[in-house]
């Protein structure tokens, strides 16, 4: 007989071990798909997890695709572990590479090794003044963070729009949505010869250990998690909720803020109108897959990432339509949705003997 | 884990090997790179008619839909130069500095570009259709079948592809009815169904009896059926999504420049080019005349689409003048490529302002 029990305290071991369940799950699932689809299950997905990263090359852009979501998810585990729903990473993004693009531009044609710097200043509080937004308003006006963050996306893109189509638009470029592209000395150094990865990385792992440093060697990580658990605890506590808000919002606004200065003085060297296939929200999964924990959010944006990259590979090889992608993504977040109810209940086997 | 690296690193070395060992001694094989699904029955749904011709004139081909023009655009066309495939179409404006990238690194393979005017590299080609031409059809349709004078027009985004079609539309819609006038509404998505059916039925609203659109969704077509207003379908016949509304739809016929293209690159005599063409050339083609219009008209369209075709008739002929009264084409003349290339000035009889 089987039996559903709860648990006392939610399983410590259940809580890191359910991620690895949900991708486990989401491949024997994904297997099932292509073998409905008519595909070999198992060459199928070796085509989308092996072959993308089996060289150098393909390595390289698996750590290239996974360095925006790893430094958005690392901001976003700030707001998510002390109850702040941010949703709006990717218009902080893009609002980001607005303002470092913007800067990027006054220096069109210049070089100089203080040029850089000032760029990627920018994109953090481009990225940090777009995420006060919601946080102001959520602190003063008492206004949904979730519905704030997420409609900023929208307007961030069309801001975005209005830029590369008029103002900033390559004068050049027959009135192409497109802006010049950026001076060397704007651009993020790459890291090797022929690879696209750059020195982007270096700022996702910085955030990695500084958020280790702040969620478990400071005060301020430890009023995180308490306002998480319970925002009661929290006032009765005396913390100061209204500064924590805003903090934890300014974080992952500097985040994505840097995500985008990553992509368009990366990989890109330009603003146009697409400079984020939806980080910002691939991103959330991301936080989540990786148990807002900093090292756990390294392992997932490289698993989200390659789910990106194994899309175009299938599709290539075997004409298996690249939005399964996309599913494999959805499928990761449901089941590990699905298999958090393990940390609340056990299941029991009980023998009809004894 | 190590081992499995080297074996799986090893394993797809010999794939990719026995990939490009079985491309070389085969026949050609073409790639393309869609920016949406190819099901959208717009803009991909006829580069991908496209593509199935040239599968069907006997040459492998593969496709990868949905690539966006971020940071993405360029690993799939290094895995597509990588892998065995001799030209690869990008077919979308924003691949455009991907592609010269690429292009550098795989002198071998070639590239060809849709809709842009970057060629930095001998192994990379443009290529785009002179819808304008069709729309000046559309126009001549628009002009003698409105009640109402007013014409309404969905755009896009205001760059010149855009802007010379709303004028190549507005001259031949003049030219047979000096009374009219159109209306924009910039939708400012080249897809997204909900918002271009807003923006029909805002025009619908202001009096427009026919619509015009820039714009790939099957979205207005069904608002004007619905509204019973004419309208006219992109890219691809849409007249089975609103057999009432559809007049006639201008589509993009890829395949014979496709086939031509990738049998050059079989037989070696493939060359670095920038082709325009239009409906001379069949890459712009008028679908069925409805039997709405009357006899008369449809006879006219006919006249007008074979003098297009052979010359005779150019869409931007002089005297053609701004919205402020200024000369931009004298008599007598036509407007050179050039001109046609960076037109970002409406004509007379359009109105409102571009956006900036």
């Amino acid at each position: 007989m089987i039996k559903i029990v709860k648990r006392d305290q939610p399983s410590r071991a259940i809580f890191f071990f359910t991620p690895v369940l949900a991708i486990f799950l989401t491949l024997v699932a994904g297997g099932l798909i292509f073998f409905i689809l008519g595909f070999k299950p198992f060459e199928a997905l070796k085509f989308f997890f092996i072959v993308p990263i089996a060289d150098k090359y393909g390595f390289s852009e698996l750590l290239l695709k996974a360095t925006p979501l790893c430094l958005i998810a690392i901001g976003l585990s700030f707001c998510f572990k002390s109850n702040n729903w941010n949703i709006g990473a990717e218009g902080q993004l893009t609002f980001g590479a607005i303002v470092s693009g913007g800067v990027a531009l006054l220096f069109y044609e210049q070089e100089g090794f203080y040029i850089l710097p000032i760029v990627i200043l920018a994109g953090a509080i481009g990225g940090m003044l777009y995420a006060s937004i919601p946080a102001i308003l959520k602190t003063y006006f008492n206004t949904n963070e979730i519905l704030v963050s997420l409609m900023l996306v929208y307007v961030s893109k069309l801001i975005l729009d209005y830029l590369v189509v008029g103002p900033w638009s390559n004068p050049e470029g027959f009135n192409f949505p497109e802006t010049r592209q950026f001076s060397d000395s704007a651009k993020l150094p790459l890291l090797f010869e022929g690879l696209r990865i750059h020195a982007g990385i270096f700022l996702a792992l910085a955030a990695v250990v500084i958020s280790w440093f702040v969620f478990y060697k400071t005060y301020l990580g430890f009023q995180m998690k308490v306002s998480g658990f319970s925002l009661k605890t929290a006032k009765y506590a005396g913390y100061k909720g209204k500064k924590m808000i805003i903090l934890v919002f300014l974080i992952s606004g500097a985040c994505a803020g840097l995500a985008g200065v990553g992509e368009i003085t990366g990989p890109i060297g330009q603003l146009h109108r697409e400079i984020s296939p939806d980080y910002g929200f691939t991103a959330i999964i991301v936080a989540f897959l990786g148990r807002l924990h900093p090292v756990g959010i390294i392992f997932a944006s490289l698993v989200v990432a390659i789910t990106y990259l194994g899309a175009e590979t299938a599709q290539i090889f075997m004409q298996i339509p690249k939005y399964t992608g996309q599913v494999f993504q959805g499928m990761i977040l449901f089941f590990l949705l699905a298999s958090d109810y393990l940390l609340f209940f056990k299941i029991k086997f009980i023998g009809l003997k004894k | 884990m190590h081992k499995f690296l080297i074996r799986s690193f090893v394993s797809s070395l010999v794939l990719i090997f026995t990939l490009t060992v079985a491309a070389v001694a085969k026949d050609v094989k073409a790639a393309f790179v869609y920016i949406g699904p190819t099901g959208d029955h717009g803009w991909t749904y006829q580069h991908d008619v496209g593509r199935k011709a040239v599968e069907a004139a006997g040459f492998k081909t593969t496709y990868v839909e949905g690539v966006p023009e971020s940071a993405d655009a360029e690993r799939v066309l290094r895995q597509l130069a990588n892998s065995g495939h001799d030209v690869i179409f990008t077919t979308s404006f924003g691949y455009m500095n991907p592609t010269n990238k690429v292009a550098k690194e795989f002198p071998n393979v070639k590239f060809e570009h849709a809709t842009g005017y970057k060629r930095e590299h001998p192994n990379v080609s443009t290529y785009a259709a002179r819808f304008y031409e069709g729309r000046t059809i559309l126009g001549t349709i628009a002009g003698t079948m409105t009640k109402s004078n007013v014409i309404g027009y969905v755009a896009s985004f205001p760059i010149p592809e855009v802007i010379r079609g709303i004028n190549s539309f507005t001259l031949a819609a003049q030219k047979v009815n000096p009374n009219i006038k159109t209306k924009i509404v910039w939708a400012f998505t080249w897809y997204d169904p909900g918002k271009e059916a807003e923006a029909a039925k805002a025009l619908i609203d202001q009096g427009a009896d026919v619509i015009a659109q820039h714009t790939d969704s099957t979205a207005i077509v069904q608002m004007a059926e619905k509204a019973g207003v004419y309208a006219f379908g992109q890219a691809s016949d849409m007249d089975k999504f609103a057999p009432k509304a559809v007049l006639t739809s201008v589509e993009n016929n890829w395949g014979p420049y496709y086939v031509d293209r990738v049998k050059a690159v079989a037989n070696g005599t493939w060359s670095q080019k920038d082709t325009w063409h239009g409906i001379g050339d069949g890459m712009v083609v008028i679908s069925d005349l409805d039997s709405q219009m009357p006899a008369d008209l449809r006879s006219k369209v006919k006249k007008l689409q074979a003098d297009l075709a052979s010359g005779k008739v150019h869409s931007f002929t002089g005297p053609i003048y701004d919205q402020k009264g200024n000369l931009m084409v004298a008599e007598g003349k036509t407007a050179d490529d050039g001109m046609l290339a960076g037109m970002m000035t409406y004509v007379k009889g359009v109105e409102g302002d571009i956006p900036k």
